[in-house]
């Protein structure tokens, strides 16, 4: 590895490490990341709006038209009328004309929510509906192998489950009752199925934990002392040295402040 | 052993290759002397249905020499021209044994897989042997033309559930407004957020009120601003301070107006301040990384999550708890149903964030649309224990009523 590039690593270093330092407080080196990031994915956002939708979508549609004309004599002129619906946005600039910002949102949220309304029926409920009107495998319950019986088990399962869980959902009526022991059954189901997602996500996230450790240990710590490295200088050792010394600073100034206000009653919560 | 296996590999190599009447040693001259294959036959190109044009499909019955017979046909190659006469274009290919090919084109005028609509096109299919120069045509089928439909005709049973809902609704909500008593029975998410504004108040703490990561057409975004929409009306009542971080510009802009109008209806539109709701960046952990340092530096009495959340759920929560805020969240995205669940002080799941806007407005509008949800989720119960019995008898002419294509 190149010093250019173990650079780049040291800071990708410094910065993991200043995100989990979060896990002990709000720190100044946090604040420092949390700025660092998001003000590179907000300007980084920008062109790539810029270069996969203003571009390809707008200007690339009205370019066999003529600016003084305002793009009028484009083959497709009718992509100025979101163009022009964009810039009424800008309206939002002006205290006197802000309220003109309101149409192109009215628009775009009344043609999103019509277009929204048939296709969650149709993903939500037809298809749901369509899927639950299975047809049962009696026969699994009496085959020879467990994965046979537990098949036969889960359909009817996935059939209860789906009644209990939609009796749950009723909002006008009490659960009460026969009613509200069916509706305990679908939370019960609900919650059965939110473990196993619970569990199942955990796990992905400490793959990603695990991940970035090996960053810092492989990537990081191992290269700064790696004296096989053809370009290895005294140099890779001192900035690992150097992001050391102020976790250690940084801990020691930490420490002497717990001294200093143990003693002191801690500040309530919110 | 490792010579054994190569033998046997060899043998079996050979026999395949026999079998496939292909000479792969012999390639040369062998590829020259393949006889022509027999042509495909009953060629019919027609036009996709329920789509919106600049498709067509077409329908053959393989050449004899297709898996049987000479055994020669490798694949079949599509050819379109819009004369008769030519030239023709190569379009596309299938392996063989395949008697359909989709012909779906794009819209763009500019592109190479852009079929004219309401244009008659010709169409033909050679069979194409190892050898590329070997190949026999098909006869031209044509005229034929793509045009687009108007109607869905696999969706009407989605035409006819929006319909019998939207009567519900409107029944229901006919109903409410000639000042009938709807029963909703409590949700404990729901009354929670009237006492957290108030908890904050005395506090003297923010509110902090996060819409997802949902873009600002999302359901979940849409009933999250009818929440904001109350919960900022409360704020301005109390004289609360509210704050609002933004994913999505689109989204600011939508919230910026709720809350103005909010302000304006609880009679203290001097009050509202566009930084109240302000945007911060586009990418998820980054927005993230910027909530978790507001939690932790303005302390918010209330933190309320209701929208569309990803990953960040179990991140932007767990800072909630740590920083001792009480918690109220509510999304449909399934996958963060548990993270919120385990730490917020009250999760609204899946629909009940939709029924939080007519508990917390209890306007007819929105009572009648929940009491028209309830009738219509009685009737995909009953439908469902009908189904489950028509499909278990056979009886798929009932079950096929209900069936959606895409």
């Amino acid at each position: 590895m190149e010093f250019g590039t173990f650079l780049w690593t040291t800071l990708g270093a410094m910065l993991t490490l200043a995100i989990f330092s979060f896990l002990y407080k709000d720190n100044p080196f946090y604040k420092f990341a949390e700025h660092l990031v998001v003000g590179v994915s907000a300007g980084y956002w920008a062109v790539i709006l810029w270069h996969n939708g203003l571009v390809p979508n707008l200007f690339e549609r009205l370019q066999d038209g003529d600016w003084y004309l305002l793009w009028l004599n484009s083959s497709r002129p009718w992509y100025l009328i979101p163009a022009l619906l964009g810039v009424l946005m800008w309206t939002r600039f002006s205290k006197k004309y802000a309220w003109i910002s309101r149409w192109p949102i009215a628009m775009y949220i009344g043609i999103a929510t019509g277009v929204a309304i048939p296709l969650e029926m149709a993903n939500r409920v037809n298809k749901q509906l369509y899927a639950t009107m299975s047809n049962i495998h009696w026969s699994n319950f009496f085959g020879s192998g467990f994965l046979d019986t537990a098949a036969g088990y889960s359909e009817v399962i996935v059939f209860i489950g789906t009644i209990a869980g939609l009796i749950y959902f009723f909002f006008s009526k009490a659960h009460t009752g026969t009613f509200g022991v069916i509706a305990k059954v679908g939370i019960y189901i609900l919650m059965i199925g939110f473990g196993a997602s619970f569990g199942l996500t955990v796990m992905a996230r400490i793959s990603l934990f695990i991940q970035r450790i090996q960053f810092m240990h492989e990537d990081w710590a191992l290269v700064a002392f790696d004296k096989t490295n053809p370009n290895y200088s005294g140099w890779f050792p001192a900035f690992f040295w150097l992001v050391a010394l102020i976790v250690i600073g940084y801990i020691i100034k930490e420490f002497i402040i717990y001294l200093k206000n143990k003693d002191k009653p801690k500040p309530e919560k919110a | 052993m490792r010579y054994i296996f190569v033998i046997f590999s060899l043998v079996f190599l050979t026999f395949s290759a026999g079998l496939a009447q292909v000479d792969t040693l012999g390639a040369d001259s062998t590829l020259l002397n393949i006889a022509p294959p027999a042509p495909i036959s009953n060629l019919t190109v027609y036009d996709k249905a329920n789509d919106h044009g600049h498709a067509l499909i077409l329908e053959w019955k393989p050449s004899p020499d297709d898996a049987a017979g000479k055994n020669t046909v490798m694949m079949y190659e599509i050819y379109r021209s819009e004369s008769p006469d030519g030239p023709f274009e190569n379009i596309g290919s299938v392996p063989s044994g395949n008697s359909r090919y989709d012909n779906i084109g794009i819209l763009e005028k500019e592109a190479r897989d852009y079929i004219p609509d309401n244009t008659d096109l010709y169409y033909r299919v050679d069979a194409v042997t190892i050898n590329p120069e070997i190949r026999t045509s098909s006869e031209i089928f044509g005229p034929v033309r793509s045009y687009s439909n108007w109607f869905h005709r696999g969706r009407v049973p989605v035409l006819f559930a929006v319909l019998i809902f939207g009567g519900l609704m409107m029944y229901f909500v006919s109903v409410a407004r000639k000042g009938a008593e709807l029963y909703v029975r409590p949700l404990a998410g729901i009354a929670a957020v009237d006492d957290a504004i108030g908890r904050a108040t005395e506090m003297g703490r923010p509110i902090l009120y996060i819409l997802g990561l949902g873009t600002a057409d999302m359901i979940s975004t849409i009933a999250s601003f009818t929440i904001l929409s109350r919960v900022a009306k409360q704020v301005a009542e109390y004289q609360t301070q509210l704050i609002v971080p933004c994913y999505d510009p689109i989204v600011m802009t939508v919230a910026q107006e709720v809350v103005k109008s909010s302000y304006l209806d609880a009679g203290h539109p001097d009050a509202y301040n566009d930084d109240m709701v302000f945007y911060i960046t586009t990418n998820q952990f980054a927005y993230v990384a910027a909530v978790n340092g507001i939690m932790m530096r303005e302390l918010p009495a209330t933190n309320v999550y209701m929208g569309k959340f990803y990953a960040e759920s179990l991140i932007l929560a767990e800072t909630g708890a740590v920083a001792g805020s009480i918690q109220i969240a509510g999304t449909d995205e399934v996958g963060q149903l548990p993270f919120f669940i385990v730490a917020c002080d009250y999760t609204l799941i899946g629909e009940e964030l939709y029924a939080a806007s007519a508990y917390l407005g209890r306007e007819p509008l929105m009572l009648g649309s929940l009491k028209a949800q309830d009738y219509a989720k009685a009737a995909v119960i009953i439908l469902s224990i009908l189904g489950i019995i028509a499909a278990n008898f056979g009886w798929t002419a009932f079950t096929n009523i209900f069936k959606v294509l895409d």
